[in-house]
């Protein structure tokens, strides 16, 4: 008998595997500053790249001059769309289809967009020289409203029209004007105008989700490294899909993939923003390729608020039928969608508006229309998912708007109104008239338990003898009570529907299992904090019964790493999660027969037990996977490769369907418009659990910035096209002093499609945060009137509010 | 612009290097001496990843010119290790209790946190807040951030009341 | 966000500093915290060819207390008017101000000289000095002279210090015992400049109030302190809301600006009576 002492949980615990808070192995190097970022990373003979920048949203460039700019000390090229043109460089394909200038070329379409590459000995010289261009513009007319931009004259995107100013047909299909971008619909429409004709109740409501943008703390950057003996490019960089990013590199340069190594170093934070592809990335490549030395491009604050991935900026309207009693007949939704210059949303091919179509949300709608209407402006392009799966957080807004609107015009309770419409748990999977499949829910539970852990009646109770002493001049501040309920869509996803740039989203794992019982796993995804090196390790301690402190988690090298299309729209976990533990039943399988060739029995004689295989109905008989990894490696067992490795691709065969149930309480001082969050309570379901203490960091984070995107962050542009909130003075970031503490919660409703049952977390608070957030703003004005105002709630637009029903007296 | 023989002691070693005096303190830092813990993330002494310890003062390293900390005595967040290279109290209670995600405001937070609690070794949860709300985290929402200064606080103080 | 080049000096004493401004005019700015130059710098909206710090020269430190008068050097930052215990007995006001600017890390580095001199309206010292009916010593080639902080602020930028001056103290007279006080300011976040702010005194049958960020200079107003020492609050208030003329940005339009200048106003006013005896 090798080993007796331990019990079974105890073995389970040494493993550290699934559901344990392990402590993240990423924070030794974190905490004493030892984290390497694309800008720490320092090349000998490294030059510096800086952009010259248009003033201007919409112009001509007549010329530009570098003469001056090259005289400064140190400078060492500039470059200009005509230095790239002869590459084909000059202009780059965006993850939605369209193309985007990597230079100006001829034009600007919004302000800050890149003109001239300033290439120099340091970041000092190069700033110097971008100040010494001279750039000569001729200014054109602006439109930074879309619904002016479809009825304009004005042209913005001249490579879109035939030669009688016609729009040609885009990647989504055909456009109605120069300025359209596409229509994408969804559901029945004439069937859900006849709904509509005859309910009971209509609901109509007209609501703008603002620009704004993911701005995680770490800007983007890049560092490109041509070899020219060796003809291999290597290519750092903020890079959320650094696989993809090979590809479109080799795309666009015809360097050959197997030349490219693609490199995501630790990446402080994404949120959407690191996922498409950006002329620095471009200008840095070509720059290295031109000069023959490495070159760094990292983006400031401003440059990154005014130029890389803004998001939302949904104009939608809808309408909501109903009976007299609360149940819902119907939903009819339009989005006229602002993409700025170029269409470069970050949206899985098949969808340019991402999965806007779950916009029926976690309840049971028999009907349902959608359509979505793209459109240019002088605007920066993005419209990335900020921390969400692809226009879900607008979507959730959406219908979650929606019902408030639908509860008052029904004087009906909104949290009743959820209720009587959820989803039942026997109706999953569900098909919605969108045409998603929602894997599994148990809707009810979670909301019952909210309510009761808020105690919704004696908030209620109290409210309204707030409004009471409110009208009767005894206080000045009202109390909003905000409601939620989401259901995510996430993992994307199956290949046969999700693809960006033809690439199918599967995702990868390779393991490789080490003779001495540690092991190394190689991921396609690549974390911006999320802490895969832990959790992964956790996945995988638990299927093959090694313990995750024994494991290595790689991501991020594509010379090393197995394909994958990366991290966002919370795909890690339910995509590379999934494929890691199949990764890991495949050594499992492997190590089976391994021990059932040690213990002299039958392959199916033995069974899987924590950490090891035991002989079924004699315990005392197995063999430890640390056994079975050395003999993997020493023993010659006939039938068995040597080694001990797997790899696994996995196509998810649908998506995941997180949801929560979240409940916020506000007081709004009235004569101020200053909101205090005195309670947040967030209930999430994201199926098993993984590390229930990285479950918790991610939903405090993700409601945080989702406290920021309701109350006052926004991108906002006057009508010259100048952004007003290019510095963290005027975008809003919350600081430890605005944000409140939250309590969290949870139930577990496994996903019956994903090999653990784990559906992805790190978005479902943003997702379902900002309504919450929202709704707690609206449900304290209900009782005087109010049915929607539009975010960010800042001070002064809560004012306004107050202001326009009249509460200032 | 003619450069300058800059002097400085950074985390107890005497340090020196040739720099314009525009050179900003992080850029000094992260550059010529390779002292990549502090970070930039706003550039407009907003954000405080770039916060390093300059003659006991929480400073903001982006809006320091290295020619206005020449002769003076800095402390980045690599020098806040033990001795025998094993974490500090402080990083060590960011750690235990998730006080960091993507490790990008860490260098600063802990940095300002150590300052903070020179100052006030019992800080409440609103003091820390207050205290802390110098430094941007996009990724945590504080809350744990909070918990691991107090829990510092904690294992400081019963450090020193153990060492009396 | 690259600054462009300077020569640096950094010189030991107040002549000092007033003959490389001479030398060089316009070409030289002194640096006091930097934490409103320094972003101006690299945004290459502020561009100097010499760049004078004045960190060295030690009469610009300090903070004395007198009986009558505290004065406070140029140099003395806002985490020292904060933790200065004699100076939050002899004047309160000043700690509770300091509180509300920036952030900690930029109070360790910002300077009451730099914040009172650079008149941007967005500061709160400025209207706090006001208030507090501070003089400011100015040194120059010519030597010293006193401007009262009533009579410094001509518009955004503009001061009545020369180009080739130096503020190099601020006289505070201490207010007499059971003066009521409150410094109230409404912002958006920890950081940001206030949407509106506003400085009250009143005890022993005077009354003085200023305001911040809601015109192009401080606003101060006799009238309004006068009605307020007579116990008229309405009076106090409408008096500040004719002289104030606040512009529309980010914080809201001018509408919203003015009510909660009121709102801020009369808040500042109950707790300074509230602290009054």
């Amino acid at each position: 008998m090798n080993d007796m002492t331990p019990t079974p949980e105890e073995r389970a615990a040494n493993l550290k595997g699934m559901g344990c808070a392990r402590k993240r192995v990423e924070d030794v190097r974190f905490t004493q500053g030892r984290g390497n970022y694309v800008d720490d990373i320092k090349l000998d003979g490294m030059l510096f790249g800086d952009f010259v920048r248009s003033p201007y949203a919409h112009a001509r460039v007549v010329s530009i001059n570098a003469e001056e700019a090259m005289k400064v000390p140190g400078v060492v090229a500039v470059i200009t769309a005509a230095d790239l043109e002869p590459l084909g460089l000059h202009w780059m394909p965006t993850l939605a289809g369209d193309k985007q200038m990597v230079l100006a070329d001829g034009k600007v379409l919004f302000q800050g967009q890149e003109v001239a590459f300033v290439v120099a000995e340091d970041r000092y010289a190069a700033a110097d020289a971008v100040e010494l261009v001279e750039v000569e513009y001729e200014e054109l007319p602006v439109i930074v409203d879309p619904f002016e931009a479809l009825k304009s004259d004005v042209v913005l995107r001249e490579d879109t029209v035939d030669e009688n100013g016609k729009a040609t047909d885009g990647a989504h299909g055909p456009r109605n004007h120069p300025n359209h971008i596409f229509t994408w619909e969804q559901g029945d429409e004439a069937a859900t105008d006849a709904v509509m004709a005859e309910a009971e109740v209509v609901a109509e409501e007209t609501m703008y989700y603002h620009r704004t943008h993911p701005c995680p703390l770490e800007t983007c950057g890049s560092v490109a490294s041509m070899d020219k003996v060796t003809g291999k490019l290597t290519l750092w960089g903020t890079f959320q899909a650094p696989h993809a990013i090979r590809t479109v590199v080799s795309l666009i340069s015809g360097i050959e993939e197997h030349n490219i190594r693609v490199i995501s170093p630790d990446i402080g934070g994404g949120f959407g923003n690191k996922v498409g592809a950006y002329s620095g990335y471009v200008c840095s490549v070509v720059a290295s390729i031109v000069t023959g030395r490495p070159v760094k491009w990292v983006e400031d604050r401003m440059e990154n608020l005014m130029t890389t991935a803004f998001a939302r900026d949904y104009w939608m309207s809808g309408k909501i039928s109903a009976t007299k009693e609360g149940k819902i007949t119907g939903l009819h939704c339009h989005v006229t969608a602002d993409h700025g210059g170029f269409d470069a949303c970050a949206d899985p091919t098949k969808f340019p508006a991402g999965f806007m179509n779950i916009c029926t949300g976690s309840y049971d709608i028999p009907t349902a229309y959608l359509a979505v209407d793209g459109v240019y402006t002088n605007k920066a392009p993005g419209g990335v998912s900020y921390r969400c799966s692809f226009r879900v957080t607008e979507a959730v807004y959406f219908i979650e708007r929606m019902i408030e609107v639908l509860a008052i015009k029904l004087n009906m309770d909104a949290a009743e109104l959820r209720r009587i419409n959820f989803i039942k748990k026997e109706q999953f999977p569900y098909q919605s008239a969108l045409g998603w499949e929602y894997d599994s829910g148990d809707y009810h539970t979670a909301w019952d338990k909210a309510m009761e852990a808020v105690d919704y009646q004696g908030l209620r109770a109290e409210q309204a003898q707030r409004i009471e002493d409110f009208k009767a001049g005894k206080t000045r501040s009202l109390m909003g009570i905000g409601l939620t309920f989401f259901t995510e869509i996430v993992g994307a996803g199956p290949v046969k529907n999700c693809d960006i740039l033809g690439l199918g989203m599967f995702d990868s794992c390779e393991i490789r299992i080490h003779p001495t019982g540690s092991a190394i796993a190689r991921l396609g995804t690549i974390s911006q904090g999320q802490g895969h090196a832990t959790t992964f390790a956790q996945i995988l301690a638990t299927e093959i019964g090694l313990p995750a402190d024994s494991i290595t988690i790689e991501e991020g090298d594509t010379d090393t790493a197995p394909y994958g299309l990366g991290t966002y729209g919370s795909r890690s976990t339910p995509v590379a999660g999934a494929a890691t533990a199949m990764a890991g039943r495949k050594i499992r399988a492997k190590a089976q027969m391994i021990a059932a060739y040690l213990l002299e029995v039958h392959d199916d004689d033995v069974e899987f037990d924590v950490d090891r295989f035991v002989v079924k109905g004699a315990p005392e008989r197995f063999k430890t996977m640390k056994e079975i990894a050395f003999a993997a490696y020493n023993q010659a067992i006939p039938g068995i490769e040597p080694g001990l490795e797997a790899v696994s691709y996995y196509d998810p065969p649908n998506m995941t369907y997180p949801f929560g149930a979240y409940v916020c309480v506000m007081d709004i001082d009235v004569d101020t418009g200053v909101p205090e969050i005195r309670r947040f309570y967030a209930l999430d379901d994201c199926g098993t659990r993984i590390n229930p203490m990285i479950i918790e960091g991610q939903i405090h984070g993700g409601l945080t910035e989702a406290l920021a995107v309701a109350l006052g962050q926004e991108i906002a542009y006057d009508e010259m096209g100048n952004v007003k909130t290019g510095t963290l003075m005027d975008f809003f970031l919350p600081t430890s002093w605005e944000v409140p503490n939250y309590e969290t919660d949870y139930t577990v409703t496994p996903s019956p499609h994903h090999p653990i049952g784990a559906k992805g977390v790190g978005e479902s608070p943003h997702v379902g945060g900002v309504p919450c957030f929202s709704n707690a703003v609206h449900d304290a004005f209900r009782a005087f009137g109010l049915t929607q105002t539009n975010m960010p709630h800042d001070h002064w637009r809560i004012w306004k509010t107050a202001n326009e029903l009249g509460l200032h007296g | 612009m003619a450069k300058m023989h800059v002097k400085m002691t950074v985390n107890g070693k005497e340090v020196e290097g040739l720099a314009e005096p525009r050179t900003l303190l992080i850029h000094f830092l992260r550059e010529n001496l390779n002292i990549t813990g502090p970070h930039i993330g706003c550039e407009t002494s907003h954000c405080g990843a770039c916060t390093v310890d300059l003659d006991g003062k929480s400073v903001k390293s982006c809006t320091v010119f290295v020619a206005q900390a020449q002769g003076k005595d800095l402390t980045t967040v690599e020098g806040l290790v033990n001795e025998d290279g094993s974490l500090g109290v402080l990083q060590e209670m960011f750690r235990e209790h998730h006080g960091l995600q993507c490790g990008f405001c860490t260098p600063g937070m802990i940095t300002r946190a150590h300052r903070l609690l020179q100052e006030n070794p019992n800080p409440t949860e609103e003091e820390i807040r207050f205290g802390m709300a110098g430094n941007i985290c996009r990724c945590t929402g504080y809350q744990n951030i909070v918990k691991s200064i107090a829990a510092a606080a904690d294992t400081l103080n019963a450090q020193k009341e153990a060492a009396e | 966000m690259i600054p462009a080049g300077f020569e640096y000096h950094r010189p030991s004493d107040i002549a000092g500093a007033v003959s490389i401004l001479q030398e060089h005019g316009d070409e030289a700015r002194v640096i006091a915290g930097g934490h409103s130059l320094i972003p101006m710098m690299k945004l290459r909206m502020a561009d100097m060819g010499h760049l004078i710090d004045l960190q060295d020269i030690d009469a610009l430190k300090g903070i004395e207390i007198g009986s009558d008068v505290v004065t406070i050097g140029a140099m003395v930052t806002q985490h020292e008017l904060i933790t200065h215990e004699g100076l939050s007995n002899a004047v309160p006001l000043i700690k509770e101000a300091a509180l509300l600017i920036a952030d900690p890390q930029v109070r360790y580095m910002g300077t009451v000289g730099g914040n009172v001199a650079n008149g941007d309206p967005g500061n709160d010292m400025p209207g706090l000095m006001q208030c507090l009916n501070a003089h400011f010593e100015l040194s120059g080639p010519d030597g010293g002279r006193t401007v009262a902080a009533r009579e410094f602020y001509e518009a955004a930028y503009f001061t009545a210090r020369d180009d080739e001056e130096i503020l190099t103290r601020i006289s505070i007279p201490v207010p007499a015992g059971g003066t009521g006080y409150a410094y109230e300011k409404q912002k958006r976040k920890i950081g940001d400049y206030a949407t509106a702010a506003a400085a009250v005194m009143i005890g022993g049958g005077t009354a003085s109030v200023a305001m911040t960020n809601l015109a192009d200079t401080p606003i101060w107003s006799e009238e309004a302190g006068a009605a307020l020492a007579a116990g008229d609050v309405d009076g106090c208030v409408s008096a500040m809301m004719g002289a104030i003329d606040p512009v529309a940005d980010n914080r809201g339009p001018i509408e919203f600006k003015k009510h909660v200048a009121a709102v801020i106003l009369r808040r500042a006013i109950a707790r300074a009576q509230s602290r009054a005896s």
